[in-house]
């Protein structure tokens, strides 16, 4: 049964048209797939159910009835209610103050039935949360549980979930799913847009393919294969970037000894971290949330304050800040690229080479042509997708954002590249040309660290996965020892030497 | 590429290009209203003499202005302008009347005027280290740590005389330290001095702001703080020199002030600082920082240079005067808001 529909919805921004005449059903008691690469339109159709965003043209028809959501609230008023792919939270309140933000009615608020409330809903989401806690004290991936804990609440009948899971760990997904299943189970009509394929095969009912704005494909789940969503989301075959062994002999460019961080509660976020990093190697990090995987990076480039020694080249870098290591060679591409990545105000170009200013400038001016050509050659070797770069950041897509933000560190020619979450709100063909850019960088001899808590990305981007659990690698695996079971046994801690079979 | 930063992208499409025109050129469209209007409504407004005395007045605001927006840009904001342009003609005065007194000696060092000038503008520099200070090594915010300076730097302005004005500041020949009033009074080419300076400082902030690393920086911490620092900026530098720029150009108002007065007064510059964030804001930077232009705010110091002085020549009450500078202020903001609800509004 058909419970919203959207018809030949047109959304024109400017000039430029994200959606041209979009087609889209929610059935009810189903999960809905959306899938595409970004930029493809999923978030805009997503925005204009939501009432987000007003359509340009078309119609939506709710149990039939054509209706007009015109704002957040129309939407809310009709039963749709949407967790957004980034956060919308405040992290200056606690857990309960943010699900019951905007709801509460005239007059005095009653804390102790939204605090129980809260506490109901954690319990469904078995997480151990306090509603008390402050949002900004908790981890992204928890973040990302009160965001879905706060659109339950709202008991929707349609529920939007815009790449809910890019922050959670396997466990979390699980619970998620389960929670998905219990809703379809009363007829909520779901929608579900991700970039996990595997995910979505397994969650799914029905899956709708968007390509450039347009209606691609739609199909029941059972029906369709994962060449058959590759070829509809890209419009041609695409190719998993394969890892090969490497030189084992290469010298040892970064050496970290004894590393350690530790936690306001005294326990440690880096538990005692030794770690060798070969030129030209491609070293994965795999974990669950929490288990230190951010914060060794953001230590290695200053950006925490941790003890132990770390080398690059052999020379100690203790006492630098993060600009002598940037410097140095070390540089790292941050998880939170909104916050920590990017510079809103900046064009693409600007963005691009503000790490490499001073190698451009010429008795304190900057030069345009040395910038301007260095920048055309890194959006050309990046594969931005750009019309210039004097557009704003913020018109590109996420994918092409990630790839400005891993250009600006590759500009000043670094020794290692981190790149804490390389595929986090990524879309695949943008997350192929990063591994395949990360792959020729690296056969120049730069070394790669990067982050995932995708075990595929683990499995065939890096010549080595590390694992770490609570603050510790508890594994260094080759990629054919790298398989699922040896993945989540030692991300959940279970030493080395007891994985194999004796 | 002009990789940047300064203007806000200009919209690509046609469909209301017109109107995200005029509300982009906004601060030149209120300049040329108030000329217009004046030249009608106020007797003798359009005149070299009247102008030139307006460009002075619009001097002193657009060179505070000038090293507001470097603050302003980074996302901070400093209180203390209008202090230590006060507490900078105390200190030129007292080295001009008083002379450096070295008591175990017994004698007293009158420093030439350039030297006046060095260590008045060197003082300024060092309110400005202190702001800096404060607020990248002890973690004070801005407008606290700016707002202390507001106080300390006025107290000291009074106790540097006890309250009294330092008069008649045009140096003994015998002391080697006339001069001083051709900084404020003096002439180039027909052109005030004061006009000179803001012209020079207007031009090279411009260069810096636009075309050096130092500024590309001010602009990106502006931006995302959190990313400068992890992009190998050195945030706490940048940020303690935008503080210093500031001071320094706060002691160069209160040299031409107190040269233009030929007498320093410790009440000189109260509430400048409020006419510097005016114009920074008349000519579009915003507040939270990474937006905004040096040329913006030398078209918003001359917004109010003109509405004031075009008021002062029409005869409106003081107290009207201040009723509609506020209300230009806030219009100017709320147009401010309305482009920014565009520009977002024709991407996604």
């Amino acid at each position: 049964m058909t419970l919203l529909r959207a018809e030949t919805i047109v959304k024109r921004y400017g000039a430029t048209e994200a959606l041209k005449g979009v087609d889209f059903d929610v059935h009810a008691g189903a999960v809905n797939v959306l899938i595409g690469e970004n930029g493809a339109g999923k978030s805009t159709l997503m925005k204009i159910l939501a009432g987000v965003e007003t359509p340009t043209s078309g119609r939506l028809l709710l149990d039939g009835k054509a209706v007009r959501i015109g704002s957040v609230k129309d939407a809310a008023a009709h039963g749709i209610s949407i967790v957004h792919q980034e956060l919308n939270l405040c992290p200056n309140l606690s857990v309960s103050e943010n699900i019951f933000l905007g709801r509460q009615n005239a007059g005095l608020i009653d804390r102790r039935s939204e605090r129980a409330e809260t506490a109901a809903l954690m319990k469904r989401l078995e997480q151990d949360i306090d509603p008390d806690t402050l949002v900004g004290d908790l981890r992204i991936g928890q973040q990302q549980i009160v965001e879905i804990a706060r659109a339950l609440s709202d008991k929707a009948r349609v529920l939007i979930l815009d790449e809910p899971t890019s922050a959670l760990s396997p466990t979390e997904v699980e619970v998620l799913f389960r929670i998905i299943r219990d809703l379809k189970s009363v007829g909520t009509g779901i929608v579900y847009i991700s970039h996990r394929l595997e995910e979505l095969l397994r969650i799914g009912d029905h899956i709708t393919i968007l390509r450039d704005g347009s209606w691609q494909a739609t199909a029941p789940v059972a029906e369709v294969s994962m060449p058959w969503i590759v070829r509809h989301m890209l419009g041609h075959d695409g190719q998993a970037a394969v890892a090969t062994s490497r030189d084992t002999t290469a010298a040892t460019v970064l050496s970290v000894r004894d590393l350690r961080l530790t936690r306001p509660d005294g326990g440690y976020s880096l538990d005692h971290v030794d770690l060798d990093i070969k030129a030209g190697e491609i070293v994965g990090i795999y974990g669950l949330l929490g288990a230190g995987r951010s914060e060794l990076l953001e230590s290695l480039v200053g950006a925490c304050p941790a003890r132990g020694t770390v080398r690059l080249d052999g020379k100690d870098l203790a006492g630098l800040n993060v600009s002598a290591r940037v410097e140095r060679g070390l540089c790292l591409v941050p998880e939170d690229r909104k916050a920590e990545g990017l510079f809103p105000n900046l064009s693409v170009g600007g963005n691009l080479g503000l790490s490499s200013l001073v190698k451009f400038s010429r008795l304190g001016l900057i030069s345009e042509t040395a910038a301007g050509r260095a920048i055309a050659a890194m959006i050309g070797l990046m594969g931005v997708k750009t019309a210039s770069p004097d557009l704003s950041i913020g018109a590109l897509s996420g994918g092409n954002q990630q790839k400005v933000v891993i250009g600006r560190c590759l500009m000043p020619g670094p020794r290692v590249l981190l790149i804490d979450e390389p595929g986090r709100g990524v879309d695949i063909g943008a997350r192929h040309d990063i591994f395949a850019r990360m792959r020729t960088l690296a056969e120049g001899g730069m070394s790669v660290v990067f982050t995932t808590s995708d075990m595929a990305e683990a499995q065939t981007g890096a010549d080595r996965v590390l694992v770490m659990a609570r603050g510790r690698i508890t594994a260094d695996l080759s990629p054919s020892e790298a398989t699922e079971a040896a993945l989540i046994a030692a991300a959940n801690g279970v030493p080395e030497s007891e994985m194999s079979p004796a | 590429m002009s990789a940047t930063t300064q203007t806000t992208p200009a919209p690509s499409d046609t469909k209301g290009g017109v109107l995200s025109l005029i509300l982009q050129l906004r601060t030149y469209i209120a300049l040329i209203a108030v000329l217009a209007f004046f030249s009608f409504a106020a007797p003798n407004f359009l005149s070299v003499a009247s102008f030139t005395i307006m460009l002075q007045h619009i001097a002193i605001i657009a060179i505070l202005g000038i090293g507001m927006s470097f603050v302003i840009l980074t996302g901070g904001i400093d209180l203390s302008v209008g202090s230590t342009a006060g507490l900078a003609g105390m200190v030129a005065g007292m080295l001009i009347l008083n002379g450096i007194v070295l008591e175990p000696l017994g004698i007293v060092i009158y420093p030439s005027i350039p030297l006046v000038i060095a260590i008045t503008l060197a003082v300024g520099a060092l309110v400005g280290l202190i702001n800096g200070a404060l607020i990248t090594r002890f973690g004070v915010a801005p407008f606290i740590a700016t707002l202390g300076m507001l106080y300390v730097a006025r107290g000291s302005a009074l106790l540097s005389s006890n309250g009294t004005t330092f008069p008649n500041l045009v140096g003994t020949a015998a002391h080697g330290n006339t001069g001083f009033p051709f900084l404020g009074a003096g002439q180039l080419l027909g052109v005030p001095v004061p006009i000179w300076l803001m012209i020079v400082i207007a031009a090279v902030a411009m260069g810096v702001a636009g075309r050096t690393a130092f500024g590309r920086y001010v602009y990106a911490i502006g931006g995302s703080e959190r990313a400068a620092t992890l992009a190998g900026v050195r945030v706490n530098k940048v940020k303690t020199l935008v503080y210093i720029i500031s001071g320094l150009c706060a002691a160069l108002v209160g040299l031409i002030i107190s040269s233009q007065l030929v007498s320093a007064h410790p009440a000189t510059g109260e509430t400048l600082e409020l006419s510097a964030i005016a114009a920074v804001v008349l000519g579009g930077a915003s507040l939270s920082g990474g937006r905004g232009t040096i040329l913006g705010t030398l078209i918003g110091a001359c917004v109010i240079g003109v509405l004031s002085d075009g008021m002062i020549m029409m005869g409106v009450s003081e107290f009207w005067q201040m009723v509609i500078k506020g209300s230009v202020i806030v219009a100017a903001v709320v147009l401010d808001q309305i482009q920014k609800r565009f520009i977002t509004g024709a991407r996604s």
